[in-house]
């Protein structure tokens, strides 16, 4: 078991990705294990959700090599891909969600296109169960995502990403734009999700309360790599003039603040 | 009872084949140790066999992790509401009366809309220094300049089918020379500015919905407002009044491309010479033909305008909200102008013109 436990569910060497004659990411290595949530923090335009969307298969990188659930995505067939893409939850940065569809609608997509076998009852009561398991309110399901808060979009975003029960769930910004008690919510929703349906989360965030309350590693993405990759405690004292912007600035300390009397307060 | 293997949405058809008769056995309870893999979906079929949260008891040697999981999906279930069951005649009457009010209100709305556009065009008309001549002479060029092409072109075909039309059926009368006369009413008085009213409901009116719709979308409507402008004063007015220029000016293009058309198929086919045509164009066909189509031009616009825009500012929220409506705003337009056309067409029947 502690094999498993110790696998790299995620791995990517040498990664280089280039739009044009502007390179996002040389050399880039990355990995993370089955059951961690790891926050993946990074300057604007610093390539968080380029990393994402080459793990995921949305951007084909022009080099290095990307290893999900020990197999190479850039190499796999087709039919692999889809195998493996569908292991894989992505909760995009604006929800994604397809607005011609119901929110239920829009759950029972991935479930109607990979599952065509299951029953349309089963399918109905899937689709409400994850609807509920986002904590989204019952009747929010018959909506459609334009009637829909912006906290309820993530919720729906997240519930169409639990859909197939994936093994790894990709979240991009999460908790932007929520309120302060939106976002916590969403947080411990994250946390409970991932202790019960053992989910592997790799998560972009700007949120640094997020970081401090779920995160269980935290990853610095700036001058085109991982700069930094470790338990927080770690990553926060890295000698880079950055890093230490970000964890040292005001927003930071008080986030740390918040977070250490916090385990205060449960401790 | 042992129960095995992996509960996952992959093997779900497998599980669910077995459900009910493991719910016969379901009375003494299962040993659950041998369950590998447990998911959501798994979960709620291990709970159809257990008879629901009350039997978790029923598993024995359940794995403390997929215990944990069961429990979450009793405490989500239980949030699930109700399915209800809908009666699909009462939906259709629902839904036929539904449109039916949506008729009637939709033409409650579109006559305040124009009523509030007048009043807004007779209030800016007095002052000058809130005239937008910018703004106009863009939409002019939007609507009308480069509408030049397509409608010419158009009622230039559409002059030839006609006149080919006439030649083909007055022969058997032995009076082709009346194809002539035939050519001159028809695009004078109803093809010229039909054609072209249609071409440009098409064509403007569905650009006017959806770029204040995107606008409305994306909230700049309403900024709009809270800088203290009028949307219908800096949105509407200028596209009402260049369509209202551009139209007319389009008709007239359009009969003169409709005519042209005809006389090139009367010169072909009937050997009529240009002179001819024109001369018995002049003389044959009295002027208040022209005067009675191109009259309509600027109802037609005002019409087409203040439907394209006030689709466009009836969308709400989502992208697919911008289409609906800018198929909606053609529609009615299309709609409206055949209306009016066939109204007027009796009108002036009635008074003899």
């Amino acid at each position: 078991m502690s094999g498993l436990q110790d696998e790299a569910i995620i791995e990517v060497r040498g990664l280089r990705n280039q739009f044009g004659a502007q390179v996002v990411h040389e050399r880039l290595d990355f990995s993370m294990r089955r059951g961690e949530i790891v926050g993946v923090v990074g300057g604007s335009g610093s390539g968080k959700s380029v990393l994402l969307r080459s793990i995921i298969g949305l951007v084909r990188p022009a080099a290095g090599q990307v290893r999900l659930f020990g197999e190479d995505v850039l190499s796999a067939s087709d039919k692999q891909r889809q195998a493996l893409e569908r292991r894989c939850g992505v909760l995009f940065q604006n929800g994604a969600l397809f607005s011609s569809l119901t929110v239920a609608e829009n759950v029972e997509v991935p479930l109607r296109e990979h599952h065509r076998e299951l029953p349309d009852a089963v399918r109905k009561r899937l689709s409400a169960l994850k609807i509920a398991l986002a904590g989204l309110p019952a009747d929010a399901g018959a909506k459609f995502p334009s009637q829909l808060s912006g906290g309820m979009v993530k919720r729906a975003a997240l519930a169409r990403a639990l859909a197939l029960d994936p093994d790894i769930l990709f979240l991009d910004e999460p908790t932007a734009g929520l309120d302060p008690i939106g976002a916590a919510a969403f947080d411990q929703l994250i946390l409970t999700l991932r202790d019960s349906l053992g989910l592997t989360v790799f998560l972009i965030t700007h949120d640094l309360d997020t970081l401090y309350t779920i995160c269980d590693s935290v990853a610095v993405i700036s001058r085109k790599r991982v700069l930094a990759h470790g338990p927080l405690c770690e990553v926060e004292r890295f000698d880079d003039p950055w890093v230490q912007d970000y964890f040292q600035g005001p927003r930071g300390r008080a986030a740390q603040n918040a977070a250490s009397l916090h385990s205060h307060a449960r401790g | 009872m042992a129960l095995q293997g992996d509960w996952t949405l992959e093997c779900l058809s497998e599980r669910l084949a077995r459900v009910d008769e493991l719910k016969r056995a379901a009375a003494q309870g299962f040993d659950a140790s041998g369950i590998g893999r447990l998911d959501t979906a798994g979960a709620i079929i291990l709970l159809d066999v257990i008879g629901g949260d009350g039997g978790i008891g029923k598993l024995h040697g359940l794995q403390p992790r997929h215990d944990e999981l069961l429990r979450k999906v009793v405490a989500a279930n239980a949030r699930v509401p109700e399915e209800k069951h809908e009666n699909a005649f009462l939906d259709l009457l629902a839904r036929i009366g539904e449109s039916t009010t949506t008729i009637w209100r939709n033409a409650v709305r579109l006559t305040a809309f124009a009523g509030q556009v007048l009043e807004a065009m007779a209030r800016i008309v007095v002052t000058p220094r809130r005239w937008r001549p910018t703004a106009l002479a863009a939409q002019i060029e939007q609507t009308g300049f480069t509408a030049v092409p397509i409608v010419s072109l158009l009622t230039f075909l559409v002059g030839c089918v006609v006149a080919f039309l006439g030649a083909r059926v007055l022969r058997d009368f032995g009076a082709t020379v009346y194809t002539v006369e035939l050519i001159g009413y028809a695009f004078l008085r109803e093809f010229g500015v039909l054609l072209t009213a249609i071409l440009v409901a098409g064509r403007s009116g569905s650009a006017f919905t959806a770029a204040l719709g995107s606008m409305k979308s994306r909230e700049e409507i309403d900024a709009i407002r809270t800088l203290g402008l009028s949307p219908i004063e800096v949105l509407v007015v200028p596209r009402v009044l260049a369509l209202l220029i551009s139209l007319p000016v389009l008709t007239f293009i359009g009969m003169m491309a409709g005519l042209v058309g005809g006389c090139v198929v009367c010169i072909w086919v009937l050997d009529v010479s240009p002179v001819m045509y024109i001369t018995r164009i002049y003389e044959m066909v009295p002027v208040q033909h022209f005067w009675v189509g191109i009259s309509k031009a600027p109802l037609f616009a005002f019409l087409i305008a203040c439907i394209g825009c006030l689709e466009g500012f009836k969308v709400s929220g989502s992208a697919e909200s911008v289409g609906q409506h800018t198929t909606s705003s053609v529609v009615q337009s299309i709609f409206v102008v055949i209306l009016i056309d066939a109204f007027a067409a009796i009108f002036f029947m009635e008074i003899d013109v």
